[in-house]
């Protein structure tokens, strides 16, 4: 196993996103990540899919040297079942926006999520079609102003988080486009998952939405407005690091520790592998201005995959089965002679 | 009365007939009993040698209730027995089925055929009385004295038919066994003792080939040859498929066979469908997607990715009526212009069709020699009536069978350059991820040679004419149009996929009129135009408005041709194609 750099997953194509999009920080968090990967699972860089449906985002396959499909719109998720079905041994990597995965490809991300095939999708979430060039798409935010929304939308935007928690996801992470540490960590975490593991990332669109995720990415205020989860750890946040989650009531509140009797053990410590889709969906849920958007691996849990059925249950058959041929297949069952 | 109708088919088969059947039912699974619009229907046509098609007019109709009768009792010949159960035939029935008057058989002007009114539901009842059943099981077992009287009617020993119903039932239903085979017995005696029969047939062995045989419905076969091609490509199968009508019995076929490795996936939509089998073929799997006429237009995007990526994918279409829904269960040919042209820009991929029930074998074998060898989708035309009909096939061997050969790509020393071509063929080399150093990109977007996005102009109409090249050279390696009949002459009566067996026999009908059909679509056969101009006129016989007839004035303006056409969602009548011809030659 030669050892990979982030050099061996750069590919010579120019990479074409508006100087400031936060996509290609998302590209770089990916290509550090696969290194680290590969020396953790022993991957050679052969066995590397990079899967995209269309959109911006949906560029990054050109961008990875490896084996890469750019699909069509809203598709990617069934390319990558087909890709991981037909050769579990390869580990598929998927780019996809919030309009590609969630509106157009809406149907085949939850089955994905539902069946849990062994594929790592990076959900790109800018809240608007930048490639189309400013409408709303199902992530926007109630009211948002686009070029097809020019009164402000009337309907309700998706959370992802609790999208994928909905169809029983096995894996959740969420962070932003700038935490290139964290996403790094992410997504060694959902290469090590075995299911679909969704990263959804939020990310910055300087043309037609700038500044969407601003109030989470500000320096100034994101320690207060967000808290990464980290299995095992206390739900601590806060710039001084004096913030954590209670329970409270039906519900997760956010107190300041020492006061009004919260010490730090009442702090929630995180447990990503409970199988309790409870707490997790509250955790997704979270947001200002009362309580911190989750960021990190919100829901991490063992589960059958689809792929390895699919192959055991072949094995399985195969084993059982008298017939090995399609010269046994074709005498099989009512035959008769003419002499 | 589909299980009753098959197991006479199969009786059949095994005595050695040659026989063709074709199950006409409803859409709906239950649908409303005693109602002409719910009957659900079995033809069954055994003979000699001669028989390829189910048949246009039957010597023996049995109809269990009065709606049965209503909708059948126009395909009576002059001769013809009809056999009724006289029980279902009250007031209610008849008042369901919508007759006016109490004469059924006047009022449908067959009184005087060779009426056979059996009490069929109060003879079973009889028969069963001391058996110990519940009324409703009772009930079930009319088909069987029904199947005794067909027995006794065309002089054929129950033996078959009681192994049968042993296998059946033995198991799991023991308490079964005994009472089916006395019913069977019971109506076959029945039958013997009424002396209404006014004729009983001896239908003789036809003169077959040598080998073994076993019946096979074209659903079947296609999963079957998909197989084949599987084991002969040395690729694994992999199908990604969405449930439609009637299109899915390969689906559950191939689901089935795990035991030759195939993979199924029942996707969550048409789409899905495809595009699994696209990701799957980018693997390096022989893939497929199976469907109707309905799906193959919700794949019409991914399609052409599958041809921009160029990949090998087999999209079968196992066609019904349509537009949109349609009707769901009926046969049609109305989807060959989706199937030529229905995509976004220059777009072409081959088109061949299945021309019987036993031919879908071959036909899906070489639907995916073409799509692996030649690097593209390929569409495979079935139509309800070949996929659901069914007829002996003899058991071919597979090393009669080519070897299918991927045009595999292998690491050289340098990058791959995904649209390079064999400057031949045109055809690329496959790259299958997991191979060291083949790392590219594919996809939907325009690329040159080295695989790099281009919106060149000049690469554009470069590649767009490549594509085309590849496709249209397959024509090279595809077998050349034969006419059977004369070689030259004033009319050539023309056609394509499942009219075949109704065509072939209205010629023979005739006598020596030449005949041509067409198994591949596109690209057509090297030496089409060279037979089509060895006549002077062309007939061309569809179960469309002309679709096919339009594509040959297009592809050869300077031929005379003339269309028969139907789309009734039924096949032909041999009847109204004799008539055609017949018009053909002396108009």
């Amino acid at each position: 196993m030669a050892n990979l750099t982030f050099k061996d997953f750069k590919s010579d194509q120019e990479v074409r996103w508006c100087p400031g999009c936060g996509d290609h920080a998302v590209l770089a968090a990916l290509q550090r990540s696969l290194p680290k990967v590969s020396q953790a699972l022993g991957y050679e860089k052969e066995r590397y899919v990079v899967v995209s449906g269309i959109g911006c985002s949906s560029r990054l396959p050109y961008y990875m040297d490896t084996y890469g499909f750019h699909s069509i719109h809203g598709r990617a998720t069934a390319v990558s079942t087909g890709i991981k079905v037909a050769n579990p041994w390869l580990t598929i990597w998927q780019a996809c926006g919030d309009g590609d995965a969630l509106a157009i490809g809406g149907n085949h991300f939850i089955h994905a999520i539902r069946r849990n095939i062994d594929i790592n999708i990076i959900l790109f979430n800018n809240q608007i079609y930048g490639l189309t060039k400013g409408q709303y798409s199902p992530t926007s935010k109630f009211g948002a102003i686009t070029k097809t929304s020019p009164y402000g939308t009337v309907e309700h935007p998706f959370n992802p988080g609790s999208l994928v928690l909905g169809a029983k996801g096995t894996f959740f992470a969420r962070s932003l486009d700038v935490e290139l540490a964290l996403n790094e960590e992410i997504m060694t975490a959902a290469a090590l998952h075995d299911g679909t593991s969704v990263m959804e990332m939020l990310t910055n669109c300087v043309i037609f939405n700038d500044g969407a995720h601003k109030n989470l990415s500000d320096p100034a205020v994101r320690a207060d407005r967000t808290i990464v989860l980290r299995h095992g750890e206390k739900m601590v946040f806060g710039k001084d690091r004096n913030k954590g989650l209670v329970l409270f009531g039906m519900g997760i509140k956010a107190v300041t520790i020492g006061e009004d009797g919260f010490t730090i053990d009442d702090v929630l410590t995180h447990d990503a592998h409970t199988d309790n889709m409870g707490i997790h969906m509250m955790l997704a849920d979270m947001k200002g201005p009362d309580l911190p958007v989750a960021l990190g691996v919100i829901r991490d849990v063992k589960d059958i995959t689809y792929d390895d059925g699919v192959r055991d249950q072949v094995k399985d058959v195969m084993a059982k089965s008298k017939i090995h041929s399609v010269d046994e297949l074709l005498h099989s069952g009512s035959t008769w002679e003419v002499e | 009365m589909q299980l009753t109708g098959s197991l006479f088919a199969d009786m059949s088969a095994v005595y050695g007939n040659k026989l063709s059947v074709f199950p006409d039912y409803p859409a709906e699974i239950r649908a409303p009993h005693g109602t002409v619009s719910g009957v659900s229907g079995f033809q069954v046509h055994i003979g000699g040698d001669d028989v390829i098609t189910p048949g246009d007019f039957c010597d023996l109709l049995v109809a269990m209730n009065p709606a049965a009768l209503k909708a059948n009792a126009k395909w009576c010949k002059r001769n013809a027995m009809i056999l009724v159960d006289t029980d279902a035939f009250d007031e209610a029935g008849m008042k369901k089925a919508g007759f006016q008057t109490e004469d059924p058989f006047l009022e449908l002007r067959v009184e005087d055929r060779a009426i056979i009114p059996t009490p069929i539901t109060t003879l079973t009842m009889e028969s069963l009385k001391d058996s110990g059943l519940d009324m409703k099981t009772i009930r079930k077992c009319k088909n069987m004295f029904t199947l005794g009287m067909a027995c006794f009617i065309y002089s054929r020993p129950l033996e078959y038919i009681y192994n049968y119903i042993e296998a059946k039932f033995a198991k799991k239903h023991p308490e079964l066994v005994e009472p089916n085979k006395r019913v069977l017995n019971d109506g076959f005696n029945y039958a013997a003792n009424i002396q209404a029969i006014p004729n009983t047939y001896e239908v003789k062995p036809a003169h077959m080939k040598k080998g073994t045989y076993r019946n096979i419905n074209g659903n079947q076969a296609t999963a079957w040859g998909l197989l084949a091609a599987s084991e002969k490509s040395h690729l694994p199968l992999f199908c990604g498929s969405y449930p439609i009508t009637p299109a899915t019995g390969i689906l559950e076929e191939l689901a089935i066979h795990k035991s030759l490795g195939a993979k199924t996936l029942q996707a969550e939509d048409e789409i899905a469908g495809i595009c699994t089998a696209i990701g799957a073929s980018f693997a390096g799997n022989l893939a497929v997607t199976t469907t109707s006429g309905p799906g193959l237009s919700l794949k019409t995007e991914a399609l052409g990715l599958a041809v921009m990526a160029e990949l090998p994918l087999v999209v079968v279409d196992v066609q019904r009526a349509g537009p949109s829904t349609g009707i769901p269960t009926k046969t049609e040919q109305t989807d060959l212009n989706q199937a030529l042209y229905g995509r976004n820009g220059e777009c072409p991929i081959p088109v061949i069709a299945a021309h019987s029930p036993a031919h879908c074998f071959d036909a899906a074998f070489n639907a995916c020699k073409i799509a692996v060898e030649h690097m593209t989708p390929v569409i495979l035309l079935s139509e309800g009536f070949i996929g659901n009909g069914s007829e002996p096939w003899r058991i071919p061997s597979m090393k009669d069978y080519p070897e299918i050969v991927p045009p595999l790509a292998r690491y050289e020393g340098h990058p791959f350059h995904p649209f390079e071509r064999d400057p031949e063929t045109m055809v690329p080399k496959w790259a299958i991820p997991g191979t060291k150093g083949l790392e590219h990109r594919v996809g939907g977007l325009e690329k040159n040679h080295e695989g790099v996005l281009s919106s060149d102009p000049a690469n554009h109409a470069l590649m767009v004419a490549e594509r085309q090249a590849k496709v249209e050279k397959i024509a090279d390696f595809i077998p050349e149009l034969t006419v059977n009949g004369p070689a030259s002459g004033k009319v050539l009566v023309v056609g394509w996929g499942g009219t075949f067996g109704h065509i072939l026999t209205a010629c023979h009908e005739i006598g020596d009129v030449p005949f041509a059909h067409f198994d591949y679509i596109y690209p057509v056969p090297r030496n089409t135009r060279e037979i089509l101009s060895r006549y002077e006129k062309i007939l061309v016989c569809e179960l469309n408005n002309g679709q096919f007839a339009a594509y040959l004035r297009n592809l050869f303006p300077e031929f005379h041709y003339i269309k028969f056409n139907k789309v009734q969602g039924q096949p032909f009548l041999v009847e109204e194609l004799t008539e055609a011809i017949k018009e053909a030659y002396n108009g």
